[in-house]
C-alpha cells in the first residue's frame, strides 16, 4: 500500500520537472518569434527592393541572362530544404520534408536531375537515414539565421548554378520552406528560386506593387548589372525563407510545448488524486487492522 | 525639390530620409545624383563611401558591395554591408 503512494508521488515529481521544462521552452520559443517576425520585417526593404529593380532589369533588357530567361534544356535542379536543428517542435520539419517529397516526385517525374541542398539537423538526419546524398548541408542556425549564414548557403548553389548543369553544375534552383501565417498556422512551401518567377504584368511595364517601372540607364552595362545581381537576388531570398522559416519553427515549438505543458498538468493532476486515494486506502487499512486487532484481543480476554 | 533617399542592407535599413543630393562611387567613377536624375541602376565599386547631403548637414556611409538604384520615385543604395560613419 505504503509503495503504491510512493509510487505516484515519484511519478508526480517526475512531470512537474517535465512541466517545467516544457513551459521553459515555451516562454521561449514565444519570444523568439516576436525576434524573427522583427527580423522579417526589417529585411523587408532590401528584399523589395531588389526584386523591383530586377523586375525592371528583365523588363526592359533585351539581353538573354539565365537569371531570368532559364536555359533551354534544364536537366539538373537543386532543391534547398530548410528544416530545424531541433526537434520538439511538432510537425515542422516534417511537413517541410514531406513538401520537399513531393517535389523531388514532381522533378524527378518530369526527368530532371536532383542535386539535394539540406538546411538544418533533422533535414540532414532525415535524409541520411534514407540513404540520399546530400550535396549540401548547412546546420547551426535554424533557429537565428543571419545574413552570413544565407551567404554560406547562396555561394554554393550560385557557383553550381553559373557553372550550368552540363558542367556538374545546375540550372534551377528550387526552395522548400515553411511560411509563417500566423501563430497559429505555418505552411510549408515550393517555390522556384532561379530562373526568376517573374510577376507578367501586361507588357511588364508595372511592378507587382503596381508603380510603374522606371526605365534605367545602366552603369556599366546591363549584363554586368545582373551578374552582379544574381547574388545578392540569391542571397535575399535565401535570408527571407530562413527568416521566416525561424519564425515558423518558434511557432511551431512553442505550440507543440504548450500542449506538452497542458497534458504535464493533467497528469500532474490525475496522479495526486490516485496519489490522495492511496494514501486515504492505507490509512482505512490500518485503522481496520487496529480494530480488528483490539477486538481479537478483547474476546480473547 | 529634394529627393528621397533610402540605404539598406539586407538585415535592416541603415539610413532613409530626403536629400538634396547623393555621391556615389560605381565601378564606373564617381556618381552624383541631383532631384530630377534620369533613372539609373548602377553596380557601387567596393569598399567605397556613400555620401548625402541634406540641408546643411552631410552623411557618409561606408558601403560595400552594392548596387545604386535612381528612380523618379528616388534613390536606394543596396549595400551588402553598410555603416554610417558620420
Amino acid at each position: 500500500m505504503a509503495g503504491q503512494l510512493r509510487e505516484y508521488r515519484r511519478r508526480i515529481r517526475s512531470v512537474q520537472s517535465t512541466k517545467k521544462i516544457t513551459k521553459a521552452m515555451e516562454l521561449i520559443a514565444a519570444s523568439r518569434i516576436a525576434k524573427a517576425r522583427a527580423r522579417v520585417a526589417a529585411a523587408r526593404p532590401y528584399a523589395e527592393e531588389i526584386t523591383r529593380v530586377i523586375e525592371a532589369v528583365a523588363s526592359q533588357s533585351t539581353t538573354s541572362h539565365p537569371l531570368t530567361t532559364g536555359r533551354e534544356n534544364a536537366p539538373r535542379v537543386a532543391v534547398v530544404v530548410v528544416t530545424s536543428d531541433r526537434g520538439l517542435a511538432g510537425g515542422y520539419s516534417s511537413n517541410a520534408l514531406k513538401r520537399a517529397g513531393e517535389l523531388t516526385e514532381t522533378l524527378r517525374a518530369a526527368g530532371k536531375d536532383i542535386e539535394l541542398h539540406v538546411v538544418g539537423r533533422k533535414g540532414v538526419g532525415f535524409y541520411r537515414f534514407r540513404g540520399r546524398t546530400i550535396d549540401g548541408e548547412y546546420t547551426g542556425f535554424s533557429e537565428q539565421p543571419s545574413y552570413a549564414d544565407a551567404k554560406s548557403v547562396a555561394d554554393a548553389l550560385i557557383s553550381s548554378f553559373v557553372a550550368g548543369g552540363e558542367d556538374g553544375g545546375v540550372d534551377e534552383i528550387h526552395l522548400v520552406h515553411t511560411e509563417y501565417v500566423s501563430a497559429l498556422t505555418q505552411t510549408a512551401v515550393a517555390n522556384r528560386l532561379l530562373p526568376m518567377v517573374l510577376s507578367e504584368t501586361d507588357g511588364a511595364s508595372t511592378t507587382s506593387a503596381g508603380t510603374p517601372l522606371p526605365q534605367y540607364e545602366f552603369e556599366p552595362s546591363a549584363e554586368a548589372v545582373l551578374d552582379a545581381l544574381l547574388p545578392r537576388y540569391v542571397e535575399s531570398r535565401l535570408y527571407a525563407a530562413l527568416l521566416e522559416s525561424a519564425a515558423s519553427e518558434s511557432a511551431a515549438r512553442q505550440r507543440a510545448m504548450k500542449s506538452a505543458t497542458d497534458n504535464a498538468e493533467d497528469l500532474a493532476r490525475i496522479y495526486s488524486r490516485l496519489a490522495n486515494r492511496a494514501r486515504q486506502d492505507a490509512i482505512t487499512q490500518e485503522i481496520s487492522e487496529i480494530v480488528g486487532g483490539a477486538n481479537a484481543l478483547a474476546s480473547a480476554g | 525639390m529634394p529627393i528621397r533617399v533610402a540605404i539598406v542592407s539586407p538585415e535592416q535599413e541603415v539610413w532613409s530620409g530626403e536629400a538634396d543630393m547623393v555621391v556615389a562611387r560605381t565601378t564606373d567613377g564617381d556618381l552624383g545624383v541631383l532631384p530630377g536624375h534620369v533613372p539609373l541602376l548602377g553596380v557601387l565599386a567596393p569598399g567605397g563611401t556613400v555620401r548625402v547631403k541634406t540641408g546643411g548637414r552631410e552623411i557618409s556611409a561606408a558601403v560595400d558591395g552594392g548596387f545604386i538604384s535612381v528612380t523618379r520615385q528616388g534613390v536606394s543604395i543596396l549595400a551588402e554591408t553598410a555603416t554610417l560613419t558620420g
